[in-house]
């Protein structure tokens, strides 16, 4: 208590009161060079990182573009440019391409632009709350959660439609998730990386028995949900655009207000306490983001693997560890990924498509596995 | 769950006496009391899982479409029974709960060998890629070249081998870390459950429903072909299992104190792995990856024994004790239905690990 009492006494202004303290204060203009100096270099020495940082935003933005771009231009039937602004601009219903542009692509481009910022935003969000590298929706028992409700749906409700999915797969993650916070925050120590991850594998595993059991016994249940499973942007119209976008919005509000308060959690829970910081109630803020996020965009789009895993950890490469950086570049990242991955699975299989959730794990594991062996990430 | 640790009034009697012989040797004898009662306490758990073992295997022999009293049974397996029976008995039933029985045992020590070696109860081959190696080759095989029976088994076999063996080799960096192991493994684990989810959409939906009945683990149809196998291959790797033992109790200390323990750290691990992985794989080969058996196993094991050793024969045990009662539930507890065994372990499995971890109050006892 005695030297934080001193401490405050001393930043409150208060003249010195040791011997100590004045033999430091006249040191002035000399040594506040030599001690003072990191401090200044890292407020002074921001401004360029800041500024260059704020210039990648603008350059992932252009990617951004470039990828949406090339996602309404690729396809089995390849439409140029021009044409794609035409329908744009002024859309005729007779001309085939104009339909293909207004009927698939856009759709899918704005459901994959969604998606995909919300899993990078989540991801983000998900591995600041739970200081765990590891962290992803799906270790947290959402894509299980969101699987079995969907099995539910399909095999007792009968639904078939990609639309009527989309609630089913929301409320099941967001029941998983909170069940796997609620047992792990049991006990003296609370939330844990281990307990968080042990909980989320052992909610995944008994919900994935359940999910198996009536696929075992549905063949009809089956053969529509192995397609929803796999994570694919194919198929989804504007009406799913139009249902998740609400939610998604909101979600990305409340995880972009967030990174001040990661940044905070990232010190501890006992330095954040001591900061000020109300730990149980904020954590709890950013696991509500997550779970908006995370189930609406699975709802949308099926179990996407690995995009939220992988792209934060691209984001902190570029950043560093401050949340206010990384949480806008998760965001920006991860749908150029998924949109490019979209359309290498829409041109490696012509006339068919790969799903896009087996292109990204494809692409995303081996630059995972590259990047544990390279950097001490076990550490985080 | 109370703890039975030596009271602290006789540790502080014995050890701040006055320091002459006498004193000595009582903290001798409290320590040595104190050995024992947790030894013992192992010794009973061990027997009291091997009995249940044993029952469960009785029971799931009598029990099934033509009841058979347990006294017939035991009758039957020593060859005074009628001929009837004794064909119900040692032809259809016996080869499963036999091959249930085994599985069980080698996912439980596999898993238990991979939690020790990596100090992470996370670490299995169910989530750091293993059986999701076997998986892939095997869904591959069932899906893209049509196998069936023993050739699943196989190439089963073989992607397990080939995972780990590329999961070891990717991990490599100056040794071989059982973090990064694991890390490597769940990334590993990535490429092939989107390899196994892309031939699901690419097939029929008939063989796609056969390839998801294998992924879940089922001791349907077996039959004495793969009994054999199997019980060559446990014969082959308990033992190696018991000398590896020794070194593993050194790596859980870390790697630094193995080693100046006169272990050799990358060596012992290297065949800890091959063990662990072909435990896993001869399992997986015979009756499919068994969802959770190799997870839990070793986390009940060691809650029971309340040790802080290795526990890997009650593991086994375990092991056994949860496919055996899971067959037995999965065949006969919901009437007209039949579920294979991997969705029962799972539906069973996991409640229990989530009472585990909201009962679990003190650090370090998360897993």
């Amino acid at each position: 208590m005695v030297p934080a009492a001193s401490a405050v006494a001393s930043r409150g202004g208060t003249p010195p009161m040791n011997p100590a303290d004045q033999d430091l204060a006249p040191a002035g203009p000399a040594g506040s060079l030599r001690t003072a100096d990191p401090a200044a270099r890292t407020t002074t020495g921001r401004r360029a990182p800041r500024r260059r940082l704020a210039a990648g935003l603008v350059v992932l933005a252009v990617l951004l573009v470039a990828a949406a771009v090339a996602s309404l231009v690729v396809g089995t039937r390849p439409i140029p440019f021009g044409i794609v602004l035409d329908a744009l601009r002024d859309v005729d219903p007779t001309n085939p391409d104009h339909l293909v542009i207004w009927e698939l692509r856009l759709p899918r481009t704005l459901v994959g632009l969604l998606v995909g910022g919300a899993l990078g935003l989540a991801g983000a969000v998900m591995q600041g709350v739970a200081r765990n590298p590891l962290a992803d929706p799906g270790i947290l028992g959402v894509n299980a959660g969101a699987s079995f409700f969907v099995v539910v749906a399909i095999s007792l409700l009968g639904v078939t439609t990609l639309t009527g999915y989309v609630w089913f797969g929301f409320l099941g993650a967001a029941l998983a998730t909170a069940v796997v916070y609620g047992i792990a925050a049991a006990g003296r120590e609370g939330a844990t990386p281990v307990k968080l991850a042990l909980a989320g594998a052992a909610v995944s595993a008994a919900l994935t028995s359940l999910t198996t059991a009536v696929l075992l016994t549905d063949v009809d249940t089956f053969d529509q949900f192995r397609f929803w499973q796999v994570g694919s942007l194919a198929g989804r119209d504007l009406t799913i655009f139009w249902q998740v976008l609400p939610f998604l919005l909101v979600g990305v509000v409340l995880a972009l207000c967030c990174g001040r308060v990661l940044n905070t959690l990232s010190l501890g829970d006992d330095v954040a306490r001591a900061l000020g910081q109300r730990v149980a109630l904020s954590r709890g803020l950013a696991g509500l983001a997550v779970v908006v996020l995370c189930g609406a965009a699975t709802a949308a789009a099926g179990p996407i693997a690995f995009i939220g895993l992988t792209i934060p950890h691209i984001a902190r490469a570029i950043t560093g560890p401050d949340h206010r950086w990384v949480l806008p570049y998760s965001m920006m990242l991860a749908p150029v990924l998924l949109l490019v991955a979209d359309v290498l699975g829409r041109v490696i299989a012509r006339p068919g498509e790969v799903q896009v959730g087996i292109v990204t794990a494809v692409i995303g594991a081996p630059f995972f596995i590259a990047l544990v062996r390279r950097s001490r990430v076990a550490e985080l | 769950m109370t703890k039975s640790l030596p009271t602290p009034a006789l540790d502080r009697d014995a050890l701040v006496g006055t320091g002459d012989g006498a004193d000595l040797l009582r903290a001798r004898r409290v320590v040595s009391a104190a050995r024992l009662r947790r030894g013992g306490r192992a010794t009973a758990v061990t027997l009291v899982l091997a009995v249940a073992v044993v029952l469960v295997f009785g029971v799931s022999l009598s029990l099934g479409e033509f009841p058979i009293p347990l006294r017939d049974v035991a009758a039957s397996l020593v060859g005074l029974a009628d001929p009837a029976t004794e064909f119900v008995v040692r032809d259809l039933r016996l080869p499963r709960a036999l091959v249930g029985i085994l599985v069980g045992a080698a996912f439980g020590l596999s898993g238990a060998l991979f939690q020790s070696m990596v100090r992470n109860p996370l670490a299995s081959p169910d989530i750091i890629g293993i059986t999701s190696g076997a998986s892939a080759a095997a869904v591959f095989g069932i899906v893209v070249l049509g196998l069936g029976g023993v050739a699943v088994s196989v190439s089963a076999l073989a992607g397990a081998m080939l995972t780990a063996l590329a999961i070891y080799l990717l991990a490599w960096r100056r040794g071989v870390s059982g973090y990064r192991l694991v890390l490597v493994g769940i990334g590993a684990a990535a490429i092939l459950n989107s390899a196994v989810s892309y031939l699901m959409t690419r097939s029929r939906v008939d063989t796609a429903q056969q390839a998801l009945a294998w992924m879940t683990g089922s001791l349907n149809a077996r039959t004495w072909d793969h009994v054999v196998p199997l019980t060559i291959g446990m014969a082959v790797l308990l033992p190696l299992v018991v000398a590896l033992s020794r070194p593993l109790r050194a790596l859980q200390l870390g790697d630094a104190a193995a080693t100046s323990l006169g272990v050799g750290v990358e060596r012992s691990r290297l065949g800890l792995v091959l063990v662990a992985v072909a435990l896993a794989g001869v399992a997986t080969a015979a009756a499919g990856p068994v969802a959770f058996v190799a997870f839990l196993s070793a986390p009940i094991a060691r809650r029971l024994t309340r040790g802080a050793g290795l526990a890997l024969l009650p593991a086994a045990l375990v092991g056994a004790l949860v496919v055996g009662l899971g067959d037995v539930v999965g065949q006969h507890l919901v009437s007209g239905a039949q579920f294979p065994v991997g969705v029962v372990t799972g539906a069973v499995g996991a409640p229990y690990l989530l009472w585990l971890l909201a009962v679990s109050n003190r650090v370090g006892r998360g897993g």
